[in-house]
């Protein structure tokens, strides 16, 4: 099971900064394992999304040249305090998360 | 350098091998059978994503011939120790900003990220790149007339993140 989302969502007057934390390993294929040589496998997130609302605010792609559980700070407008924001997640293997959040009052 | 590429083949064998389906379907959108919404929970970028030079992935991306614009500002580090953690941020300032790539033009792969935000969404994001070595980092703005912008900015590493 992967690890789940760190979501924070903080009104800030109009706008809600969201901030998400994907915890994954984001390998990228060039490392070695520095026992055995050998190569480790490429395991990294493809996409991920944002949605409130039912509708995707933000869709991401990804290569495996960003940051190990790397973090993710977005801003959006027309979201309130006690609104969820949706984060999902899917990797080259298949694997899948997705977690909730509240926005809250700053 | 040579030894780190040859493995990376294989990964790059599995990345190009749906590219002919994914070109089918831009094939639809082209001839307007698929209307793309403003933001689709689209199918990852392969041929992008797979490339290898920064040409080859600014042409995947549709923005081989985009135009140099002061609307975009890239915050970083000068310098940085650790290639395995880069923190950037983008802002675009461009008018009905649909999307934003980030490139890293020196990485093994230079295209890191591809984000499309909807209608409400500011066109601005906060984000962690590995770097191979020392590169600029190349931002591409798609605004909503299909019109491509882009700005750069010199990033110098002292330990390379990819293959540490």
């Amino acid at each position: 099971m992967p690890e789940p989302i760190k979501i924070r969502a903080v009104q800030q007057g109009e706008s809600t900064e969201i901030r998400i934390l994907l915890q994954h390993p984001m390998e990228t294929g060039l490392r070695r394992d520095q026992a055995s040589g050998q190569k480790i496998p490429a395991h990294f997130i493809t996409t991920f999304t944002v949605s409130a609302h039912g509708k995707v605010l933000i869709n991401a792609q990804l290569n495996t040249s960003i940051a190990r559980n790397p973090l993710f700070v977005f801003q959006s407008k027309g979201l309130q305090p006690g609104d969820r924001v949706r984060v999902a997640w899917s990797d080259n293997r298949g694997e899948q998360r997705a977690d909730e959040a509240t926005v809250v009052a700053a | 350098m040579s030894a780190r590429h040859t493995g990376d083949d294989r990964l790059r064998r599995l990345l190009i091998k749906s590219t002919a389906a994914s070109a089918a379907v831009g094939a639809l959108c082209a001839a307007g059978l698929l209307k793309p919404t403003r933001v689709l929970a689209a199918e990852w970028g392969r041929s992008g994503f797979a490339a290898t030079s920064l040409p080859e992935a600014l042409k995947a991306i549709g923005a081989a011939a985009s135009a140099e614009s002061g609307a975009i500002v890239i915050k970083s580090v000068e310098i940085s120790e650790n290639g395995a953690l880069v923190p950037c941020e983008v802002i675009s300032s461009i008018p009905d900003t649909q999307s934003i790539a980030v490139l890293v033009e020196r990485n093994p792969m230079p295209l890191a990220a591809s984000l499309s935000f909807a209608e409400g969404v500011l066109p601005r994001v906060r984000l962690q790149l590995k770097m191979a070595e020392s590169s600029r980092i190349r931002v591409v703005v798609r605004a909503g007339d299909g019109k491509t912008y882009h700005a750069s900015r010199e990033v110098r590493v002292t330990l390379g993140g990819c293959g540490a």
